[in-house]
This record gives C-alpha cells, structure tokens and sequence, in this order.
C-alpha cells in the first residue's frame, strides 16, 4: 500500500564504484502510524527529488506557523542544494534570511530564537562545517531544559545540515558525523532515506518539542525521486521501520547507506539468504525494540554506516543487541562500515562500505 | 582607469642607451635588477587604520614587472586549464578558482622570502604556484595522482609545501586564521625576524574565530599578518549582506589596518613589505585587499546569479591585474606587444604539456589510504577483513 509512495528509480549511490542505473524499491511492510499518516493524505503527490521533499516541508512549516524561521549560509537565495528555494520570496525576509558565515553563531542565535517560544529552522550548510557549532549544541542546546529545571528550553530548535558521501567530495564535504551528536543526551539526531520520508521526518523534527539535528543524505538530494504527498504530513520520530522482511538476518541502517544495503539484500536473496532491513530513522533515542525484535527472529545482526567503525554508532546498536538478545544471536554482530581513516579524496571507493562488502558479510554471519 | 604610472627619466635614457648601444644588452636579459629601476604609483593611495600608510611611489625595475606579468599569466592559465579538467571529470572534490585575484599572491611573494609563511584557507593553488610550487605538482595534485604536492591525498584544497613556508590549504572557512598566529609566535620566540601571512576571505571575516586570534596577536605582539582577501562575495553573499562593517581593514579595532587595491600587483607588494617592517616591530596588522574573483566561489557555483555579468566584464576591462601589468608594460616600452602575446603562448603550453604529464602519473597506492593517519613511527597498521581497521600502537 505505501508501496506506492516509495517506488523510486534511484542512479544508485554504488554508480561510481560499480555501475550503472538500477531501479530500487523499498517494499514496505511495517503497519501502523506511518502508514496511517499515509493514508490521510492520498489526496495528492507528485513524484520529487529528495531536495524538492526538503522544499515542501519548510513551506509547510512556515505557513502553518507563524512563529517559524529558516536561516543560515545563502538559504535566501534557495541555499547552495536548492532546499531552501522560494521560501524568501513567500514568506519575506524577515522570516528566511542569509546569515554571515559563522555556524557558532547561527545555532546560538537559533538557540536564544527557540527559547522565545519560536520555531528556528537553522541550516548548516554541510554537516562538515557543523564543528565550530558544537560547542552550542552540546553544551547550550542538549542542556538548557535540563539545566534550568525546566524553566527554559530551546526545543524549537532544528539544524538541518547535508551529510554523507557524494562520490568525489573530499575530505571536507562528505563526513557523517552523526554519533559525535548521538553522545548528547538532550538533543535528537534523525536521518531520512528518502523524499517522502524526509518530509514527514523533517517536519516532526520542526514541531517536536525537543532541539534536534536533522542530518539530510545529499548524495540523493537530486537521485532519489518519489511520490510525495502535497500536503501537510509527519512521520513519527524515535520508530524504526522494517523496510524489508526477511528471515535470517536483521540489517539496519539509516539514510543514504540504506539503497545500499537494499541491493545488498537483493543479491543475498539470489543466494538464498532471507534478509531483513530496518531503517532506524531517529538515532537517539532510537527504537531498540524493533530492532530488537528483529533479531530475535532472525538471530543475527549486521549494521551499516558510512562514519568510521571505531566509535560509530554502529558499536551503541551493536553492545545493545548483545545485551538483549545475547542468547538468541548465533553469530556476532556484523559492522560494516567507513574505515577508520580521515575521509578521504582519491580513495574513496576503498573507504566506502560497499555493496560487496555487506554482501560478504551477510555471507560469513549468516554461515558463521 | 588610473593608471598613474610615472615614467622615470632615468630608465628612459637607459633604455635609449641600450638600444643605441650594441655593448649593454637588452633591458630584459639584465640580470641585476637595480639596473634600470623604476618609480611607479598605485592605482589608489592606501588607506589606513591606526597606521600612517606608506607611500604610493613604489619601487620596481622592468624585470619585475616582466616576472609579474608571466607569473600572472601562468596562474591565469593554470586557473582555466583546472575549470575544463573539472568539467571533464578528471579533478573531482570541490575545487575553487584563483582567477582574477592573481596580484595578491604574486605581490606578496615579491615583498617576503621563503622563510616568511604563508598559511591560507582553500582557494590555494596560485597561493602554492606562488610559493615555488610547479605546474606539474599542483595538476597532479588537482587530479589526485601520486606526485602531486600532497601525493594525491589532499586535492583542490589542500596545497602544501613545507620547504617554503606554505602551510596550505585549509577547507573549513576561517580555520586557518588561528593557525596562522600560532605560527607567528613559533617565529617570534625563535626570534626568526620573519612573519606569518594569514589569508583569509571577506566571508571568513565574520568567523569568530578571527577575534579570537586577533587578540591574541595583538596581546603577544605576534609578527602576524593577516590577509583578508577582499572578493566581495563570501559564496553568493555579497559582503555588505553578510558584514555590518565591510571595511575589514579597520575590523582589528585595536590593531592596525590597510586597505589596498588588491588588484594592482605593486600596490600589493608596497603594502606587504610596509607590512612586514611594521609586523616585526609592533605586531599584527590587516591587510584588506581589494579584489575580484572572475570565477563562481566553486565548480558548481556558476558565479552569475547573485552578481551581474556587466559587473564581471567591467572588473576584467578596467581593474584586471594582468591587463594593468601589460599595460605599464607597453607605456613604458618595456615589451612589444607581440613580446607579451609570446609569453602567454609558451604559458600555455607549459600549463599543457604540466597537464599532459599529469595525466600519465599513476594514483596513490591503496595502501596509502591507511599512511599518515598517525605517526608512522607509532606502528600504525591496518588490519581485518579489507584492512578496514587502523591500529596505532603507542611506543
């Protein structure tokens, strides 16, 4: 049924290491609220890139509040993707406006703007450059509601920012810093897969009463085309979802990584292996229980991320599953992940977790 | 356009000596530069902050001005040669282009030595061609091949050459301003009598960061020197969108300031030796200089909708540094023109036949991936399946 929505020709990720064009298709199967919030809003789509997703939830957020703003480096001009297109025009300039160049400020800034009751849709304009900001956001955002004793918190707050992997980004456009965030009690970090997700996920991010980092994968800003409700439309946050359903291994995942890992299933099935997929979508507090679930079906579990192994958030959903299933795992637990290496330019291909290396590890869990 | 360039008598009458004279040789093959010296004058005065600026009469000789002209030439055509690899998919990762902001690089190189650094942030190939670097280092480089001057690891933004005082190459904006100090005080406490250069752009001006190392230079006396690029546009935002003050000479509050045409080569060179006489006495001072970038900010800025084209084409007709060079050039009769029209062949053809060795130069190995991540000396190996974990044993 939500099938529909998420029928997508993708030029896979993989192109620059292995090939060509693909089709890709999540089949879904996970009932419930999403698929609830689906149904609602049949009324109208449209097939959309990623970027255009992105668009539609900020219009969305800004029309439906008043009390919502959207700034950062170039957003006024529609930012250096396109996400931010057209918002300047609708909704003036006093509401979507060019910061100077200088992230510790603008998520500061957004920090003092939500405490004052309002939405401050922040932009940092590659996850990359989200360090000089750090400093706000785990020491001012994660903490203000805590540290107050209630009295003041700066929920409001979303910082969206670009990350991953683009096939020739270099050391300073392509890093996935998600678990240095995922350390930080107080604040959320959430990562679509694809259009329609990032929309629904994107605008919960905006209304949640918590501040929350909003990673965007932009290797699919452009490649990952789907059908998209119009309309106003949230996904909820803190729940994985099965995007695959298989038998004999559980895989998660989040983001861009999932096409990834989508193909890698695929190939596996040839082999006769019944893989299961789980999209976290939240990272903190992430949905332990369906994965959980998961795994006790299945008995084995393989994580995939682009950020380095050592210390990525693989390793938290991985010590967690031990701890839970440990009597029911018959392997262990499998990481697939970036090499512990700086991003690097030319080697790239080498750093990624590839199709191929899933595959061999769904391979040697699965016969371990 | 003002160019006010006075013709020194002197020279005149050495040059009508020489052409008279089978016995002197030509003006251009005179190795000693003192020979036929010349006073020229800066498109504008300069303008101070806290400072008395120096004078616009700057001192330069022909030769110079011929080297000005081809080092322009070369970085021109270096610039142009790295947009059509670009788009030919043979440079990947982000990529920024110099162009236009040619006089700032060749300038200051002709008011330091090697000894003085120079640390910038990621528009940084002419800043290292500058340096000493070659073409053939900075295309191999700019194609991740092997020989380039980071072997292949670090690309567009990342040009380094230790032995002459070039700190790179630094992709996060304003990052690098701090470094920049910390490098002056290394100068200062070995008593070195040389300065640091910290390039950075108008965006970068807004960064916290640079109040941060402006204190400290100023509060320690540090020989710093810092740079700010003026190009008008951090990205697509124009400067007056983005600072309060766009007068980023005067920014430092407390520590001097001098606004230069950073498009008029002697002008630089006046400014960056006034620079650092003043940096090795009494500590920092800001550079702004004036400037224009003809490209978008990167490859996949088109550079044309946040400005006019009319302004890019009058920039290019009236303040283009390489133009002023060829002009001064001809005035004085220095060059023919067909002189100058030979010395952007054979540039090009260097830049090409740079371009055509690159190409033949192999990538890194693979196992390079996993070098240089710590000290080597350190044990740092790779290990597990595909090699995808690093180890770094502590001695």
């Amino acid at each position: 049924m939500a099938d529909r929505f998420l029928k997508k020709i993708v030029r896979l990720r993989s192109q620059n290491y292995t090939c060509s064009r693909r089709t890709m298709r999540f089949s879904t199967t996970a009932a419930g609220t999403e698929e609830k919030c689906l149904q609602q809003t049949q009324s109208g789509s449209k097939s959309v890139n990623l970027f255009t997703a992105i668009n539609q939830a900020l219009h969305v957020a800004l029309e439906t509040d008043p009390r919502s703003y959207v700034f950062g480096e170039d957003v006024s001009f529609g930012g250096v993707f396109r996400c931010t297109t057209g918002l300047a025009d609708r909704f003036g300039r006093h509401r979507v406006f060019n910061t100077p160049l200088c992230e510790q400020g603008i998520v500061g800034f957004g920090i003092g703007l939500a405490a004052m009751g309002n939405r401050a849709i922040a932009e940092i304009q590659f996850a990359d450059y989200i360090f000089p900001a750090f400093d706000q956001i785990v020491n001012e955002a994660a903490k203000f509601r805590y540290r107050s004793g209630n009295q003041f918190n700066c929920g409001g707050l979303t910082i969206r920012a670009p990350y991953g992997a683009v096939g020739h980004g270099g050391h300073y456009h392509s890093q996935s810093p998600e678990a240095f965030f995922c350390h930080v009690p107080g604040i959320k970090v959430v990562i679509p897969r694809s259009p329609q997700q990032a929309k629904g996920l994107l605008l919960s991010c905006i209304r949640d009463p918590n501040p929350i980092v909003f990673f965007e994968p932009k290797w699919l800003y452009r490649l990952a085309v789907e059908e998209v409700p119009e309309n106003d439309y949230m996904l909820p946050l803190s729940e994985a979802e099965v995007i695959r359903e298989g038998s004999d291994i559980t895989l998660v995942g989040w983001g861009a990584q999932l096409s990834v890992m989508e193909q890698a299933c695929s190939e596996a099935e040839k082999g006769g292996i019944s893989c299961e997929l789980i999209d976290l979508k939240t990272l903190i507090p992430w949905d332990k229980e369906t994965v959980e679930a998961s795994v006790r079906k299945t008995g084995r579990l393989l994580v995939s991320h682009e950020a380095p192994i050592t210390g990525g958030f693989g390793a938290e959903i991985s010590a967690s599953i031990v701890e839970r299933c440990f009597l029911r795992l018959e392997a262990p637990v499998a990481r697939v992940c970036g090499l512990d290496t700086p991003f690097p330019l030319v080697f790239e291909p080498f750093y990624m977790p590839t199709k191929n290396k899933i595959l061999d590890a769904i391979k040697s869990t699965v016969n371990y | 356009m003002a160019l006010s360039a006075h013709r020194s008598t002197a020279t005149t009458l050495l040059r009508h000596l020489s052409a008279a004279t089978a016995t002197i040789p030509s003006l251009r093959n005179l190795s000693t530069d003192s020979a036929n010296p010349l006073t020229i004058e800066t498109s504008v005065p300069f303008t101070g902050h806290k400072i008395d600026p120096p004078t616009r009469s700057v001192e330069t000789n022909s030769q110079e001005l011929m080297t000005f002209f081809r080092d322009m030439a070369l970085m021109r055509r270096m610039e142009i040669a790295a947009d059509s690899l670009y788009k030919a998919k043979l440079i990947r990762g982000f990529c920024h282009l110099y162009d236009g902001q040619e006089a700032v690089a060749v300038g200051m190189e002709a008011a330091i030595n090697k000894k003085d650094c120079i640390i910038t942030a990621y528009r940084d190939h002419c800043t290292f061609l500058g340096r000493g670097g070659s073409l053939y280092e900075t295309f191999a480089e700019l194609m991740g091949r092997k020989d380039g001057c980071s072997k292949g690891k670090g690309g567009s933004m990342h040009f380094y050459k230790k032995e002459s005082g070039f700190f790179g190459g630094h992709g996060i904006v304003g990052a690098q301003i701090p470094l920049g100090c910390g490098l002056a005080f290394a100068q200062k406490y070995n008593k070195d009598e040389n300065v640091t250069f910290t390039l950075y752009g108008d965006g970068a001006a807004n960064q916290g960061q640079l109040f941060e190392a402006l204190n400290m230079a100023a509060l320690w006396d540090l020989p710093a020197i810092l740079v700010c690029e003026n190009n008008h546009y951090g990205m697509g935002t124009a400067e007056w969108r983005s600072a309060k003050s766009p007068a980023y000479y005067k920014r430092g509050d407390y520590v001097p300031g001098l606004k230069v045409d950073g498009m008029d080569v002697l002008a630089v060179k006046q400014a960056c030796k006034f620079a650092k006489e003043h940096a090795l006495k009494n500590g920092p001072i800001i550079l702004e200089m004036d400037t224009y970038r003809y490209h978008g900010h990167s490859m996949s800025d088109p550079g044309s909708t946040y400005r006019t084209r009319d302004e890019i084409s009058a920039m290019r007709q009236e303040r283009d540094p390489i133009e002023r060079v060829r002009k001064l050039l001809l005035s004085h009769d220095i060059a023919q023109e067909k002189e100058l029209k030979d010395i952007e062949k054979e540039v090009r053809k260097e830049v090409d036949e740079a371009i055509a060795k690159a190409k033949e130069c192999p990538m890194p190995d693979p196992s390079e991936l996993f070098t240089n991540v710590y000290v080597k000396g350190f044990g740092t190996e790779s290990f597990g399946a595909d090699r995808k974990e690093v180890r770094a044993v502590l001695p």
